[in-house]
């Protein structure tokens, strides 16, 4: 098949993307095990700056992995390993030099089920800023309050900044995760599934959001809903079994797939 | 189709079998009070809190045991819990999944179940003679925090492990180091846990009498210990020695002694449900 060799190509030179957009996220060759079992395999791809980046597949196809290489937030998992190249920036991640922590603050994640700590509104978002010393008392409201309205939220929770976070909704207790994440000004966001959880009003409130985030932050999102990646992302990497079949930009690959097996996970016959 | 469900039978026999140990054990929790308050309820008034121990039964009163039975359990629960919160921290958010963990949480279990004798010989040989604290109130602590110490460890092991991955997640990726972690958000979360598993472990020392009588803890103390180094008595030593009088007087002392003991251990039981009721709210509201 044509589609094979096309892919093969593209694992030896990542595929550029067609507009000029800066690469933030540049992988090469990524693999990552867990134990023995190897999840991902012969990665590459780039992540432009400031666009939507969609990772769709089946389940269990590595999505999730992928994209918590790049915060590091695997090295915390005993047992996991990866292999290959991830540039940040031009810096390669996993630089001893470099202290994960300080990746994390560029670098933030929004899970897929709400995971709001169990403390009020304004505690969850002043979190972050108050472990990385960022902003005190006064300034800190108002930097809360910021990231409140970044994240669509304000005006749902100005009146009760003290009240548990577990009493909002669950779409209201994901966009104020993404304040909370938004809150140590990061410069790339990953989302994991954010929406699985979610009805489809508060998924159009997160879609929406995701789209005016866009104008600041790099977003990488992964969803096995493909309906949302053809909605929101500019471009879409297609991964089946840990292997990144196809990648381009989001028209494209849902319009005219280069590969049969993309072919059949976007129009349903598989997954 | 059968028109009942076929385990209908064991289903009943299951319910009726939980229903007689209920009744087994608070029944038995029920005579034993009112046995108690029978023999020892005429001796339960304000003289007999307030009076130290007397020759004659009408006039001792257990006002020494009880304060040392309250300053006993608040200094083994200072000794016992940084070291056992400490301890459990360690093993479950440093060591992980180690093979040294496994085997020394083994071992924390079985020190968990070594009759309470023991810590007391442990506690006369290293507290009362090498460390020269004699038969006082700091040696007595430390041999109940020695006892506590194992059950500290496991209760607490056990509350971290409550603390949803979802938290510590959400703490790591916002950049937050393992420590802040836990500090801020591990710690809080398992707070009640740790609390309750450690009430229920002090309340079941201080009614042990084996290992105050090993270390060789005083049954006669007509004053208040005044200092860490201050010989002291406790509920179970003043009530052991009331029940081994002849005289009748000083048994109906026992009884009431016993009842005093039990009503300390209901009022930290109530505590301890009352702190894991709170938390529960602030979990899953
Ligand atoms: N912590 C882990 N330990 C071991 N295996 C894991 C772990 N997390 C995920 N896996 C395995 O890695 C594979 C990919 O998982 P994941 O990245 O979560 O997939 P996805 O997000 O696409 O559903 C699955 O086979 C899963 O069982
Ligand atoms: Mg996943």
């Amino acid at each position: 098949m044509y589609a094979s060799v096309l892919r093969n190509d593209s694992i030896s030179n990542p595929p550029s993307t067609a507009h000029d957009s800066p690469s933030v996220f540049a992988i090469q060759g990524l693999e990552c095990w867990y134990g023995t079992h190897q999840v991902i395999r012969k990665v590459s791809l780039i992540i432009p700056e400031r666009r939507i980046t969609a990772i769709i597949g089946p389940s269990g196809c590595g999505k999730s992995t992928l994209i918590r290489c790049l915060n590091r937030i695997n090295d915390l998992i005993p047992g996991f390993r990866m292999s290959g190249h991830i540039l940040f920036k031009g810096r390669e991640l996993d630089d001893p030099a470099i202290d994960p922590l300080t990746i994390r603050l560029k670098v933030g994640m929004v899970f897929q089920k709400p995971n709001p700590f169990p403390k009020s509104i304004y505690e969850n978002v002043a979190y972050g800023p108050r472990i990385w010393e960022l902003h005190r008392d006064r300034r800190l409201d108002d930097h809360v309050e910021k990231s409140l309205r970044k994240a669509a939220l304000w005006d749902e929770v100005k009146d009760k900044l003290g009240q548990n976070a577990l009493t909002l909704s669950g779409g209201q207790q994901q966009r104020l995760c993404i304040a909370r994440a938004l809150a140590v000004e990061p410069e790339v966001l990953l989302l994991d599934e954010p929406c699985s959880a979610l009805d489809p009003i508060a998924t159009g409130k997160i879609e929406e959001l995701l789209l005016e985030l866009k104008q600041r932050y790099t977003l990488v999102i992964v969803t096995h809903n493909m309906q949302q990646a053809a909605r929101v992302s500019d471009e879409t990497g297609f991964l089946l079994m840990g292997e990144l079949i196809e990648f381009g930009p989001t028209e494209k690959l849902f319009t005219t797939p280069g590969d049969s097996r993309t072919e059949a996970y976007i129009t349903g016959r598989f997954g | 189709m059968p028109d009942r469900h076929p385990s209908k039978i064991v289903e009943r026999l299951f319910k009726l079998m939980a229903l007689g140990a209920l009744v087994i054990a608070l029944g038995t929790l029920t005579a034993l009070l009112v046995d108690a308050l029978l023999d020892g309820g005429g001796r339960l008034n304000w003289q007999f809190l307030t009076s130290f121990p007397s020759r004659k039964p009408e006039q001792a009163g257990i006002a020494s045991a009880l304060v040392g039975t309250i300053y006993l359990m608040i200094l083994t629960a200072a000794c016992a819990l940084p070291i056992g919160v400490g301890a459990a921290l360690y093993l479950e958010e440093y060591v992980g999944k180690h093979w040294l963990a496994r085997v020394i949480e083994v071992n924390i279990a079985n020190l968990a179940g070594v009759p309470s004798i023991i810590y007391g010989l442990l506690g006369l040989e290293l507290f009362v003679r090498m460390m020269g604290l004699g038969r006082s109130l700091l040696a007595g602590a430390l041999t109940m925090a020695l006892l506590v110490l194992p059950i500290v460890i496991i209760a607490t092991r056990e509350a971290l492990r409550t603390v949803p991955s979802s938290i510590r997640e959400a703490s790591y990726a916002l950049g937050a180091s393992r420590w802040q972690t836990i500090w801020h958000q591990v710690l809080p979360l398992a707070l009640p846990g740790i609390l309750t598993g450690s009430i229920l472990a002090l309340s079941r020392a201080i009614g042990e009498a084996a290992p105050l009588i090993t270390m060789g803890a005083l049954t006669y103390i007509a004053f208040l210990p005044d200092s860490l180094l201050a010989p002291f008595t406790a509920l179970p030593i003043q009530i052991f020695n009331w029940v081994s009088r002849p005289q009748p007087g000083f048994h109906a002392n026992a009884a009431a002694g016993i009842v005093v003991l039990l009503a300390v251990l209901l009022i930290m039981n109530g505590l301890a449900v009352y702190v894991r009721q709170r938390a529960q709210k602030r979990l899953y509201l």
